[in-house]
């Protein structure tokens, strides 16, 4: 035994209390749905962790008839200091039950424990603790005084941060007065099923949040929901275009946050070892699965040996394996679909003639893994370069000078984020303001925080998510007192705005 | 057969600790109809410059937490409130006559605009703050940062609202505070240094004197490290000269409220004792 | 500086910079080594701090940390008593387990190595058998406020009295004021200084003083410096400054160290010293050790802690490990 292989570390899963079958969340109990139930399992060793229930097409009616009930009964008819004091609640329960929540997530998405204690789940208490003290204070959104709010919210997320994306969702909806039924991904529910027992204990007012359970054809069927006055996504950008198409011609406001192929430009007067830690951290953080991961390391030439020899020296300590093992860095890959695809454009890597290189490491025999791996030779045309791989593969490029990187950083559909590695100041702000993207990290690199707007240029989406920008995406002006329906007037608050809009514009579809 | 009570002592809250006044004089406090409730410390210039010393000693670690952990210690000030309102609102009745119906509502709002307040701490920068589209190649970010150390004289005819409603605002942003409680309805304010020392304020950031605000506040307005002064609760002093000797060292300075929405919760008593900062920095790519 | 003068000769240093070692070229060389980015840096050391080290590589590590600490006394109030006191426990650190290893060496002041050195009796090094060094600190330590004349002197007299280590003090104030040359040939002259009339040299190792040098950059530049003239060993603190060693400062020298390997091939030691009192703090860094410059650095040769209540700690710990339960000031001495 060397002291590297350092002796396991395991979280114990003693923690956690689960249910066999979770059913759906719908007007503040849960629910049998009518689909066809599924398993989730763990994909780290394709256990089976609980049987999830699938919402029908009647199972969706009856989320958003809850949400809209709560909607017009409750929760837009509650101060916002009321509904900021729910949102508190839960940010409270959140940070209680952390070691919990971390443990169920690394046990369903597969990601090491290290970062859904220390990232994940922290950030999901301070998203909540940060628009709870929103909900009073609308006035300031930016939009003028009195705000209204849309009415009920569909959310869809994706898998690669259960809880936090589902935050990211439900906080600010929440905090601006709108009721939501969300949907986590089919094969990550589990921590969004905890999340309901935690509204369950802060007694939030039933059918304010339901969560239905499913597969794609149910996110499809709640984005479409005719009785759905907001729709947010998260996930691939070939979802987030039909969602795009479904709306048109409806009222339905859309945020949309969708893939990325980030460019990480590392130039020649970079803090060295700050650079390689940053380009390690923006692409194998959470096994690369991040819409906003580095995957496109751009290099200045000179200087591209040296960082290569000094990553691929920090790669091969990079530990892989169990996820709740309190010393793994990457953990598994979150299904084999993901698997595959990830370890299809690989080999398209390959035979397109760039350089594969991963460090030694042993990966376990069940459960979907993919070691860390780079490629270098890569050029511009070449599809890891160009397509989302969504995984821990870095592709390299190089370039000679900073026209040509911000050039070679841009040539693509996307937009969502960047790097910029150099000591001099005046080249990050330059840089950074000729890239089309819409977060751009200087000298870091994957950070978050609520009150920073995250959220892309371009084929990555619009709207953003987070900071004040990210509550205006849940409001609309107030509607001036001479045109505001009757009985709006006397219930400003219970009023369904999208609707009076509607009938002023005609224009229902 | 009733029980004996033990009485509270009343002292001063500097620094984080619970001194007597330096000076060892104490004054009676009375209730609504004229009978002894309790002796509260009666604070010297010399405890004003001592809690203008721990003020000051506290800008840092105050101003440098993060906006998030200020906003979440502020929030836990409205939790221990909360679980004290029984003792709040016997206080204020006893000490201002309210009905318990009054005593509570203002024991109430005192929590709310605590939570109200931290809220603002990781957003007051968002509303107030701004990138400018200056003239050139330059990155141009104003934000706004917190002025120092801040005196408040507190309102005199309110036990704890009064008061939560003066210091509060200064807090947000990351000042730290001397206050001149109420002189004749000090109870809440040492009760409310209690709460203050059990809920993660760290020692310093919040100094309460209670005593004469006549005696004490000139000697604040004229110090010199002490910032900014919030006369909020300086009607019946002779305020105008306490503004004219701040004028000395160019404090900022808010003017007295009076009436029932004195110090009603503002976005402008936040970003009163905030300064401004713009920073330019080239942007040059070649 | 007017006259570019030329500098004492480190033959790592011509090597590197090349034939014509001026404190020019030499500035050149230093400014020319990539930046540290101080919150990058401080992460990085807060993520290697995360490491759970549990059970057996636990207790590999205890054993490892107590064969790696140079038992440290630096006071005015040191008497020959004291530094008996001290060689008694570095050589049976905790008498209720003789299967405790000795710590790596002894470090006192020079007027106290004779003493050091007749306690440690035959536990100490000889030229045939390894034991426990002794170190002493030279060079007007702690300030280093002296003439060079009288720094040689205090090392050449510690070497004499039988030192096996030298840790001197770099000039802080030339370093500040941008005299590197200075600085470089003053290291250049005390490893002169540690040679003894055999023709063997005390190891020497180079106390930058990372808590007076303030910035990351002055930091990894003055490795560096230290290195290229010659140094043995670079260590963070004498330990009378705050702050001492920490964890992103140890980090950033072992860097430097590693990139100094991959250059040249030549191994150089790093030695935290002051503020690490606890098994936790101590286990980060050998895990930080191990991951930057890998485990071949986790020996007394190579890495050392600069501790006096770090042994107590991990004694107890140990004692922990073997029993099953928690153990008490009570149950490790006072030396």
């Amino acid at each position: 035994m060397t002291f590297l292989d350092y002796a396991p570390a395991p979280e114990s899963r003693a923690i956690l209390n689960l249910r066999d079958e979770y059913g759906l969340f719908i007007g503040g109990e849960f629910v049998q749905g009518n689909g066809d139930s599924f398993q989730t399992i763990s994909p780290a060793n394709e256990e089976r962790i609980a049987t999830i229930a699938s919402a029908s097409s009647g199972d969706v009616d009856a989320a958003v008839a809850a949400a809209r009930h709560a909607y017009d009964t409750t929760w837009s008819r509650m101060s916002g200091a009321d509904r900021g004091k729910y949102l508190f609640r839960i940010a409270r329960l959140v940070q209680e039950r952390t070691r919990e929540l971390a443990v169920a997530e690394s046990l369903d998405n597969g990601k090491p424990i290290r970062e859904s204690r220390d990232v994940d789940v922290p950030l999901v208490a301070a998203w909540f603790f940060y628009y709870a003290g929103w909900a009073d204070k609308l006035d300031h959104a930016g939009l003028g005084p009195n705000p209204r709010a849309l009415g009920v919210a569909a959310q869809v997320i994706p898998w690669n941060f259960p809880l936090l994306m589902l935050s990211w969702k439900i906080a600010p909806a929440l905090a601006a007065g709108n009721t939501v039924v969300l949907k986590p991904a089919e094969t990550t529910p589990l921590t969004a099923l905890i999340f309901a027992e935690i509204l369950q204990q802060a007694d939030l007012p039933p059918g304010v949040v339901n969560i239905i359970t499913g597969a794609g054809e149910t996110g499809r069927l709640l984005v479409n929901h005719p009785d759905v006055n907001k729709v947010a996504f998260t996930g691939s950008t070939a979802v987030g275009r039909q969602i795009a198409r479904s709306v048109a011609g409806t009222d339905k406001k859309v945020t949309l946050e969708l893939g990325g192929k980030a460019a990480n430009i590392v130039f020649d007067d970079a803090p060295i070892d700050q650079a390689v830690e940053g380009i390690v951290n923006g692409i194998f953080f959470n096994q690369g699965h991040v819409c906003c991961a580095g995957s496109r390391l751009l290099v200045q030439e000179n200087i591209h040996d040296e960082v290569i020899d000094r990553l691929k020296g920090r790669l091969a300590t990079l530990r892989v394996g169990d996820p709740l093992d309190k010393n793994t860095d990457i953990g598994a890959i979150n299904s084999a679909e993901q698997l595959e695809r990830i370890t299809q454009l690989s080999r398209v890597g390959e035979e397109e003639g760039a350089q594969r290189w991963s460090p030694p490491c042993v990966l376990p025999e069940r459960g979907f893994w993919f070691a860390p791996t780079i490629f270098t030779n890569v050029s511009t045309s070449h599809r890891i370069a160009r397509e989302e791989i969504f995984g821990p593969v870095l592709s390299v490029l190089t370039f000679r000078t900073p026209t040509e990187a911000v050039a070679k950083a841009n040539n693509t559909p996307y937009g969502l984020s960047a790097g910029i590695w150099t000591d001099k100041g005046s080249r990050i702000l330059a840089v950074a303001n000729k890239l089309r993207a819409g977060v751009i990290w200087a000298n870091t690199f994957n950070k978050f925080d609520p009150a920073s707007p995250f959220g892309g240029f371009k084929e990555s989406g619009y709207g953003r998510e987070g900071g004040r920008q990210g509550l205006a995406a849940y409001l609309a002006p107030a509607i001036p007192q001479a045109q505001e329906p009757k009985r709006a007037q006397e219930s400003r608050q219970a009023q369904r705005p999208d609707q009076a809009q509607r009938s002023k514009k005609g224009k229902k579809r | 057969m009733s029980r004996l009570a033990v009485p509270k002592t009343y002292k001063l809250y500097l620094g984080g600790k619970f001194p007597r006044s330096e000076s060892g004089r104490t004054y009676p406090v009375l209730d609504a109809g004229g009978r002894f409730l309790a002796n509260a410390a009666k604070a010297s210039r010399k405890d004003a410059r001592d809690a203008v010393v721990a003020a000051r000693a506290a800008v840092t670690g105050w101003s440098g937490a993060t906006a998030y952990n200020r906003g979440q210690v502020l929030y836990r000030i409205a939790e221990l409130l909360e679980g004290r309102r029984a003792q709040f609102i016997d206080e204020i009745v006893r000490c201002e006559g309210a009905s318990a119906d009054a005593a509570e509502a203002q024991v109430d709002s005192a929590i709310d605009r605590w939570i109200w307040y931290a809220g603002w701490a990781d957003k007051y920068a968002q509303v107030v703050g701004n990138g400018n589209a200056v003239s050139g190649p330059y990155f141009n970010l104003s934000v706004p940062e917190p002025t120092g150390v801040v005196a408040v004289i507190a309102p005199q005819d309110s036990s704890l609202l009064g008061l939560v409603s003066a210091v509060a605002p200064v807090l947000v942003s990351g000042n730290t505070v001397v206050v001149v409680a109420s002189e004749t309805r000090p109870l809440s304010a040492i009760s409310l240094g209690e709460v203050l020392a059990t809920s993660d304020v760290p020692g310093g950031v919040v100094n309460i004197l209670t005593g004469s605000p006549a005696e004490i506040s000139p000697w604040l307005a004229s110090h010199a490290d002490v910032n900014a002064l919030d006369l909020l609760g300086a009607g019946a002093l002779d305020w105008i000269d306490l503004q004219i000797a701040a004028a000395e060292t160019l404090k900022r300075v808010l003017p007295p409220e009076n009436g029932p929405d004195a110090g009603a919760p503002a976005l402008s008593r936040i970003t009163a004792f905030t300064e401004i900062k713009t920073v330019w920095h080239p942007r040059g790519m070649l | 500086m007017i006259h570019d003068v030329e500098l004492a000769r480190s033959e790592r240093a011509i090597t590197l910079i090349g034939g014509e070692l001026t404190d020019t070229s030499l500035r050149r060389y230093l400014d020319g080594i990539p930046g540290v980015d101080a919150v990058g840096l401080e992460q990085r050391a807060a993520a290697l701090g995360t490491r759970s080290i549990k059970t057996s590589s636990k207790k590999w590590a205890l054993d490892r940390i107590i064969g790696l600490i140079d038992l440290t006394t630096l006071e005015g109030a040191d008497t020959p008593g004291k530094v008996r006191s001290l060689a008694a426990k570095a050589i049976t650190p905790d008498s209720g387990d003789l299967s405790t290893p000795p710590v790596a060496a002894l470090c006192v002041y020079g007027d106290m190595v004779g003493y050091a050195v007749e306690a440690l009796g035959a536990a100490h090094t000889t030229r045939t058998s390894p034991g426990i060094n002794v170190a002493s600190v030279a060079t007007a330590f702690p300030s280093g406020r002296a003439s060079l004349p009288i720094k040689l002197a205090d090392t050449a007299a510690a070497v004499l009295a039988g030192a096996d280590e030298i840790d001197m003090v770099i000039d802080r104030g030339a370093f500040l004021c941008g005299r590197y040359g200075q600085v470089f040939d003053e290291i250049v002259a005390i490893k002169e200084a540690c040679r003894r009339q055999d023709g063997s040299t005390a190891h020497l190792k180079v106390i930058l003083e990372t808590g007076e040098l303030s910035t990351y950059d002055n930091v990894r530049r003055a490795s560096w410096l230290a290195i290229l003239a010659g140094a043995d060993f670079i260590k963070t603190s004498t330990g009378k400054i705050s702050p001492a060693a920490t964890l992103p400062v140890t980090l950033l020298m072992l860097q430097v160290v590693r990139d100094w390997h991959r250059l040249t091939g030549e191994k150089v030691g790093v030695k935290p010293a002051g503020g690490i009192r606890s098994s936790k703090d101590a286990i980060k860094y050998l895990v930080t050790v191990a991951e930057t410059v890998g485990e071949e650095w986790l020996d007394p040769r190579l890495f050392r802690f600069g501790a006096s209540s770090l042994l107590n700690d991990v004694l107890l710990q140990r004692q922990k490990l073997t029993t099953g339960h928690y153990s008490g000031p009570d149950y490790v001495t006072i030396d």
